[in-house]
């Protein structure tokens, strides 16, 4: 899982989204691993906006890397080659191989696995209100489908 | 100025949709003119070449632009055509090294009339060496028939003459040239489910996918339409609900992930941004506008019925402790799941695409129909979202359509008084939730729930 994915995940349970503490979710015992790719600056000017700077932050602090700038960079600051370089290196390249994400609000543990996070939830955790919807139609359905 | 699109005889009902898509992301005026399903021609009005150049350069269905120096039902027609609108042009073609061509779509001509059609537009005195291979200028007359394919659809007669005849200059080709690089039979990594090449390409076209900007597929697996929107440049990541389908069998390492596999053959590894495991009901994405495009096909639940996470029976709703650990952090733990309507499925698709998409971002979406019975299967609609583009591609008894929306800035809403009112509320088995397998399955092989009982063997 990359940088930048964390940056738009936060706990997948409902209630966790809603929650402040719930993003962004924190990095433990993380592997990283760097991958060089192509610096694509139009890409990086593009997604700034978009990125979540306090969360960003924490992030990189999480993982070890130098702290970032307190302010997210805007206007001017988009056009410097050095500042775009080191967030496509942070954002893109950075890989977490291993480790979890932890939500901060519920406490619930994602796995990274060979880079893949898993964000399936067990079932005492899913969506509530389909799991009641559930019951409302095996109410009504026959019995022979249970 | 009005030029002249070749397109490809092929997913019709893609052509017109593709080229407006192609022109809102080029960001030029495109007036259609005239246009026919059963004609590979199509008359546009654009601003300048600049324009024409722009438009074409990334079509899938359209083969090339020409500059439309004359067009008339007769020869006699198009001669007078092509004197009122280009001879003050003929000068500066004098010396050029140029190519004269002469095709005909659903006729024939012999090489001996060829050059008769080509002799009669001597009178614009071009005097170049004709070149037939890298001609500075080309030009070409295109004779259209009526196809055999039409007269079937639409009746009308068989004529020996063409109904219409264009002479064009020669602009720009558009990207068709690359659907065989994306061919399947030559993908590493691909599945039954697979998007082909051409398709892929469309719907990212659809999406309006272009580089800067951020793409995800929520039911990526083998990355089809993620690839396909890496081409034209945008950045890529995809969820599914089932790793397998991203990962591949033989996978170790993040760079050995089937789907990557597929990213590094075309040299588009830089584009890919990541994969993860996830249920669209409980995505993680969070709840902000930061997506360009959604590109999807969600599952049909033909194959196999759908499935979401949750418990079949309303049970499991407390954690279960499997020797002091909590069964779900345990390696090999997998989440129960349960069946899921394919209507509510598409809700749940919109939504996201609500929550997630930028002001102008686009969601598009394929869904199956049975082809007799559309009146049944509504487009999906959301308040906050414009439906674009409706395409469909027909099967002998069922079909699906390409549906593209735009999410609508804040304060701006759509009309949904034509779209589909139905809640996922009755039924528990696949089928009673999705009417388009009960209904593909009624008509190939026994009920949908005899399926299920082959499957559960």
């Amino acid at each position: 899982m990359k940088v930048i994915t964390a940056n738009f995940v936060t706990c997948a349970v409902k209630e966790c989204k809603t929650s402040p503490t719930s993003f962004p979710l924190h990095f433990h015992d993380a592997e990283l691993e760097q991958q060089e790719l192509n610096f694509q600056p139009e890409f990086i000017r593009n997604i700034i906006p978009r990125i979540d700077w306090e969360g960003l932050r924490v992030t990189a602090n999480e993982l070890g890397f130098p702290s970032l700038p307190e302010s997210k960079p805007e206007g001017e600051a988009l056009n410097n080659e050095q500042t775009l370089q080191d967030l496509h290196r942070l954002l893109m390249e950075t890989q977490v191989m291993e480790g979890k994400l932890i939500c901060g609000n519920c406490g619930h543990e994602y796995m990274i696995k060979e880079g893949i996070a898993n964000f399936l939830l067990p079932s005492h955790l899913g969506k509530r209100n389909i799991i009641n919807q559930q019951e409302v139609m095996l109410a009504n359905a026959p019995s022979s489908l249970s | 100025m009005e030029y002249l699109i070749r397109l490809a005889q092929a997913h019709e009902s893609f052509r017109l949709p593709e080229l407006r898509a192609l022109a809102t992301r080029a960001d030029v005026d495109l007036e259609i003119i005239s246009y026919n399903d059963f004609s590979p021609y199509c008359v546009v009005k654009l601003q300048d070449e600049t324009a024409a150049r722009a438009l074409i350069s990334r079509s899938i269905l359209g083969k090339d632009i020409l500059e439309l120096w004359g067009q008339g039902v007769n020869y006699e027609e198009l001669h007078a055509d092509v004197k009122r609108r280009t001879q003050h042009r003929w000068d500066d073609y004098q010396t050029v090294p140029f190519a004269f061509a002469v095709e005909s779509f659903a006729g024939k001509r012999s090489q001996t009339t060829k050059r008769e059609i080509i002799k009669s537009f001597s009178y614009m005195a071009f005097k170049g060496p004709i070149r037939l291979k890298n001609p500075d200028e080309q030009f070409c007359v295109m004779e259209e028939y009526v196809a055999d394919r039409e007269i079937s659809a639409r009746g009308g007669e068989v004529s020996t003459e063409p109904r219409r005849i264009y002479l064009g200059r020669w602009i720009a080709d558009s990207s068709r040239a690359i659907m065989p690089t994306y061919d399947l039979k030559k993908r590493r990594y691909i599945s039954t489910t697979s998007m082909d090449a051409e398709l892929s390409l469309v719907t990212a076209n659809m999406a309006l996918a272009a580089p800067g900007k951020v793409f995800f597929d929520p039911f990526v697996g083998t990355g089809s339409f993620l690839v396909a929107a890496a081409h034209f440049g945008a950045l890529t990541f995809g969820a599914d609900i089932d790793p397998r389908g991203f990962r591949g069998r033989d996978m170790e390492g993040v760079n050995k992930m089937g789907l990557v596999q597929n990213y590094q053959q075309y040299g588009l590894t830089s584009k890919f941004l990541d994969a993860f495991t996830s249920d669209l009901t409980n995505t993680p994405l969070r709840n902000i506008p930061f997506l360009d495009g959604i590109v999807c096909d969600p599952p049909y639940g033909v194959r196999e019925g759908l499935r979401v996470l949750g418990a079949r029976d309303g049970k499991g709703k407390e954690p279960v402790i499997i020797d002091g650990v909590p069964a779900h952090y345990r390696p090999g733990y997998i989440p129960p799941k349960r069946p899921y309507g394919f209507e509510a499925l598409q809700k749940d698709v919109l939504d996201f695409a609500v929550r997630t998409l930028v002001p102008g971002g686009r969601l598009s979406m394929w869904m199956p129909t049975a082809s007799d019975e559309e009146v049944e299967f509504p487009v999906p609609m959301h308040p906050n979202l414009e439906v674009v583009d409706v395409s469909v591609q027909p099967f002998s008894s069922w079909s699906r359509r390409l549906i593209t929306y735009r999410r609508l800035p804040e304060g701006e809403v759509s009309d949904v008084s034509l779209a589909r009112r139905k809640d996922d509320k009755q039924g528990v088995r696949a089928d009673d939730l999705n009417a388009f397998r009960r209904k593909y399955f009624a008509r190939h092989r026994g009920t949908a729930s005899e399926q299920d009982e082959k499957e559960a063997q």
